[in-house]
């Protein structure tokens, strides 16, 4: 059996375009002018069937539109790719289909248009639950206008999370708590709770590089904010089951198990990315970065990817690794070392328990709340 | 070949860093002896850590033709020698090559120490001196302060010491001209047997053995049959030639040249500076005096970073000791890093710039132990040993008592920093032997024991004086001391490379030190780490480096693996250069950088 169906098949694709570009965000997002939604949804068309013709026979078992924002789209566009989508691959049953929105009132206007397109689960860019901060962050919306646009959300799709980045500049420990069950008080099933990372080439970024960012938590204060926020989750009954994503169980975001455990995904739109599996070799895809620059290629060439590469066993076990310690179920170590193709020092495995950063049950290495906050380390120590 | 009268040999003497390069730079051009779009500055520095620290590491010496106001044409050889302690004996050498020397001295700092130990070098050596007041360009020079001052401290005559600038080429001229008239030129029998000083020899990857040569009797020519007095060798010469500073061949070389010849020499080791080349036919009756061989001072063990690549160390350092026979390696274990060298060097910027090679040219990534210098053990049933790693210090009940190398050291420094340097070296344990003045300079000269200057002592007095103080040292013999080893726990496991011998009044302060530069030197890991200093089984300092809190990505989105892998790749590949000693790792450069105190 081909290595990817432990984690199934998704499909992402990517919105490049913003009202205005938040100063934290290095995602492949940008602010244009005008955007001509035909010539981007037969770019997207023309993608879908290329990459279908590859993978005849498939049974999809998430799609994501992520951005940037995909809640600019036109609803005909989300419907057009996704009657194509219907078209050109089976869907599962349960099949998860989520767009990313950001909550401003002109995006919520088109929810019920997106869930009559097929979409079932709002992914809700909300960020903080008070004005000072949202401000602080460069966002368009209140803290109200969050709550109203996630109480549409809620109306008309029965799965609606959202996003919050804490560790930010200032936050004390107690205020992050207080927002915190403000936010389990609103939370469905699901919610993503992000760090605050200073990413370079931001406008954070340029800033921290001079000094000029000040109050953001040091390492100690940041890891107790994480280790309390894992407390607090899993007693409200939503456990980390990967380091900032929080269900009930059973209501994980099935796209992102299809990344952590490392699954086929096919990446279509500027700058997104894929594993795809054909003939028993996996490979990653890449695609140009620049809106225009993907557009030309898709236009000219009939194809949006770059020059293909096929990932060597042993790049596949480091992302798999990478990929599942992530999340709380951990890493199957038998297929792990099935990809790596040699055993993983058991000695170095009973230290790493010893010290309280791993557990080890019927063949998984699951990192614990301790080992999730130093995951870095314990990835490179388990590297080879 | 040419005449002897026409013929001028010199070196370039002077402190670290007073011009001597540049000064050498100014006379090549001058000449014309290097094209000017080949010139570049300390041209003759040609090693790439040469360039780096911009210092001269390695003598070097060069050919140039100067027609002079007489009329004549001179051949000048002259030799720029390094400024720094540690290669003193580059020096000392290249003096017995020549017959004059160029003493350099910076206008606006004066004598200093290295100024010092080598003019007195040159006048052991029966040196005509021209003094050189070099950086008159520079707003704080003052050339007649400093004339005085070089008649005051060295007691020579300075009324005709030349203001030069090295830098813009200002006094040059009148330094070629005072070359011709003032330097003597070296004397010499054509017609007698063959008589060559073997200067210097290095290992060139074309050419194999390159051996530097100064005729003092008779004439050497391609083919000859030669002979090596001290080592009884014979060899054919294969070539000869002058460095101008590319090798030039020429068809001989006579009385009072300097050149170089190759004659199939396979290894460094198989020739002996100092040693007296003559024809193996008509040999000449008596042998030069030679020199007093090179001795490395401080010891240190040299270890891959990954022990498969012992082989490839072992390669390095055979191919490196075929160019710098001064410095010593003898195969050593090692409980935690398996196998490596212990070696020695002729002081730490020496094994500094040995380690870097090793390096760089081997592509090779090492482990430095603690260096350390050479103890004597006197054992209880009347043996000496020497010992040069304090891992293999025996049970004390054997040991009678230890003795340490001392040595004389010369500092001076301007009297606002006296007291500052006094205290560096009183806590050095050093015992004052002099204290003089000269304007408002001091010279204080001290005894003190060798492991406590070698590592950062020249740092250490930097530093206290803002770069002020000079210093300069030779060894005088060993003394006996209450000495220790203390050894360095790190998660409760000994670890052998960072173990050191310490005066027993010290070793507090020591330990302590070192246990507090560890926990900065140490990376975090995700448990926390005692650091301990021990002697015997007795803890003296003790700090734990906590573990690390928090290093996680927090949002890895879109599945783009790829910058996240690269990024992981790279600190593990990062970690492949620390070694583990049990579950601790530890950065290579740890070993050297935790002996160096802050105090
Ligand atoms: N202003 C000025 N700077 C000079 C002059 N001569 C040399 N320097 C500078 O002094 C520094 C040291 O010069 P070098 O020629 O490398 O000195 P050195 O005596 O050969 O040094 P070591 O070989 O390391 O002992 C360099 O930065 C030179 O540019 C000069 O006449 N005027
Ligand atoms: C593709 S982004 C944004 C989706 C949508 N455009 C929005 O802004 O609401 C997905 C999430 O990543 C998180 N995020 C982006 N940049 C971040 C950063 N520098 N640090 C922490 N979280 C970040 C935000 O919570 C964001 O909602
Ligand atoms: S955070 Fe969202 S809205 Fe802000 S720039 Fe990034 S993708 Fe766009
Ligand atoms: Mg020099």
């Amino acid at each position: 059996m081909d290595d990817w169906r432990h984690g199934g098949f998704g499909l992402y694709l990517h919105w490049p375009f913003c009202a205005a570009k938040c100063p934290y965000c290095d995602f492949n997002s940008h602010v244009a002018a005008e955007i001509d939604q035909s010539r981007w949804n037969r770019a997207y068309l023309s993608e879908i069937e290329r990459l279908g013709a590859e993978t005849k026979g498939r049974v999809l078992n998430s799609i994501f539109f992520g951005g940037g924002t995909p809640s600019l789209m036109a609803p005909e566009l989300v419907q057009a790719i996704l009657d194509k989508v219907r078209a050109t691959w089976t869907l599962a049953n349960d099949v998860e289909i989520t767009l990313e929105a950001n909550p401003t009132s002109i995006e919520s206007g088109r929810f019920r248009a997106y869930s009559e397109a097929g979409v079932n689960r709002i992914s809700m860019g909300m960020q903080a639950l008070n004005d000072a901060d949202l401000k602080r962050l460069g966002r368009m919306h209140s803290a109200a206008e969050g709550r109203a646009a996630f109480d549409i959300a809620r109306k008309h799709f029965d799965r609606v999370s959202f996003d919050l980045i804490y560790a930010r500049q200032d936050q004390s420990l107690n205020a992050w708590k207080a927002e915190l069950h403000e936010a389990l008080a609103m939370a469905v099933d699901h919610f993503s709770l992000y760090q605050l990372t200073i990413e370079d080439g931001t406008a954070f970024g340029l800033r921290h590089a001079a000094g000029k960012l000040h109050g953001l938590p040091d390492d100690a204060l940041a890891s107790d904010m994480y280790l309390i926020t894992q407390d607090i989750c899993s007693s409200h009954g939503l456990p980390a089951y990967e380091i900032s994503n929080h269900a009930r169980p059973g209501a994980e975001s099935r796209h992102n198990l299809v990344y952590w455990r490392y699954g086929d995904y096919l990446g279509i739109g500027p700058g997104a990315h894929g594993r795809l599996t054909l003939d028993g070799t996996r490979h990653a895809t890449d695609t140009p970065r620049a809106p225009e620059a993907w557009l030309r290629a898709v236009e000219a060439a009939g194809n949006g990817e770059l020059p293909r590469e096929a990932l060597p066993l042993s790049e596949q076990a480091t992302e798999y690794l990478l990929f599942s310690l992530r999340l709380s179920e951990g890493m199957d170590l038998a297929r792990y070392e099935a990809l790596s193709g040699q055993p993983v020092d058991r000695a170095k495995l009973r230290h790493l328990e010893e010290i309280g950063m791993i557990t080890l049950e019927q063949g998984r290495i699951c990192p614990t709340d301790a080992g999730r906050a130093v995951l870095n380390a314990l990835i490179v120590e388990l590297m080879p | 070949m040419t005449e002897l009268d026409h013929i001028r040999n010199f070196s370039i003497v002077a402190h670290i860093d007073h011009g001597k390069s540049t000064l050498a730079d100014r006379l090549i051009q001058l000449t014309g002896t290097v094209a000017e779009r080949d010139m570049k500055a300390q041209l003759l520095d040609s090693m790439d850590i040469e360039r780096e620290r911009g210092i001269t590491i390695k003598a070097n010496t060069v050919r140039i033709e100067y027609p002079a106001k007489d009329g004549q044409t001179y051949v000048l050889n002259l030799i720029d020698t390094p400024g720094h302690v540690d290669f003193a004996y580059e020096v000392s050498r290249s003096m017995q090559a020549v017959e004059g020397s160029l003493l350099v001295v910076d206008a606006s700092q004066g004598v200093e120490a290295q100024t010092l130990a080598n003019v007195y070098q040159a006048i052991d050596a029966g040196h005509e001196i021209v003094p050189v007041l070099n950086k008159i360009d520079l707003p704080a020079a003052d050339p007649e302060a400093v004339k005085a001052n070089i008649e005051d401290v060295i007691g020579i005559d300075a009324s005709d010491a030349i203001p030069i600038s090295a830098k813009s080429g200002l006094g040059i001229p009148e330094v070629l001209e005072a070359i011709v008239k003032r330097l003597p030129a070296p004397k010499g029998d054509r017609n007698a047997p063959l008589k060559a000083m073997l200067v210097d020899s290095w290992y060139d990857p074309y050419l194999g053995v390159v051996v530097m040569i100064r005729v003092m009797d008779g004439v050497i020519k391609k083919g000859d049959r030669i002979k090596m007095i001290q080592t009884g060798a014979l060899y054919g010469v294969d070539k000869l030639s002058v460095l101008k500073p590319q090798m030039v061949d020429i068809a001989e070389l006579g009385p009072g040249e300097i050149g170089v010849l190759t004659a199939s020499i396979k290894q460094v080791r198989d020739t002996r500076v100092g040693d007296t080349i003559t024809h193996e036919k008509k040999p000449c009756d008596k042998a030069l005096p030679g020199f007093k061989p090179a001795q490395p001072v401080v010891f240190c063990g040299l270890f891959p970073v990954d022990a498969n690549d012992f082989e490839d160390l072992r390669d390095a350092i055979e191919k490196l000791q075929l160019n710098d026979a001064s410095f010593s390696s003898e195969m050593e274990t090692s409980a935690a890093l398996g196998f490596g060298f212990r070696c020695g060097f002729l002081g730490l910027l020496h094994l500094e710039v040995i380690r870097d090679r090793l390096e760089r040219e081997y592509d090779l990534d090492l482990i430095t132990t603690a260096p350390s210098v050479v103890f004597k053990l006197h054992m209880k049933d009347g043996e000496v040993r020497d010992l040069h790693n304090p891992a293999d210090m025996p049970d004390l009940t054997y040991v009678d008592h230890i003795e340490e190398p001392r040595i004389k050291a010369t500092i001076m420094v301007p009297d606002d920093y006296l007291g500052d340097v006094l205290k560096l070296c009183q806590d050095r344990r050093g015992i004052q032997m002099d204290l003089t003045y000269a304007g408002s300079r001091a010279m204080v000269v001290y005894d003190l024991p060798l492991a406590e200057v070698v590592f950062d002592f020249y740092d250490r007095l930097k530093s206290v004086t803002k770069g002020y103080a000079s210093f300069d040292y030779q060894i005088t013999g060993y003394r006996e001391d209450h000495l220790v080893k203390m050894s360095i726990l790190v998660n409760d496991e000994p670890v052998d490379a960072l173990s050191i011998m310490v005066h027993r009044d010290r070793a507090e302060s020591r330990g302590r030190a070192m246990v507090e530069k560890l926990k900065d030197l140490i990376p975090r890991h995700m448990f926390k780490i005692p650091i301990q200093a021990a002697i015997g089984g007795r803890v003296i300092a003790r700090e734990t480096l906590s573990a690390m809190r928090k290093d996680v990505t927090a949002k890895c989105y879109g599945g783009d693996a790829t910058r996240k892998k690269k990024l992981l790749e790279k600190q593990k590949a990062g970690k492949k250069k620390m070694r583990q000693f049990g579950k601790v790792e530890i950065p290579q450069s740890a070993f050297i950088a935790a002996l160096k105190m802050d105090d």
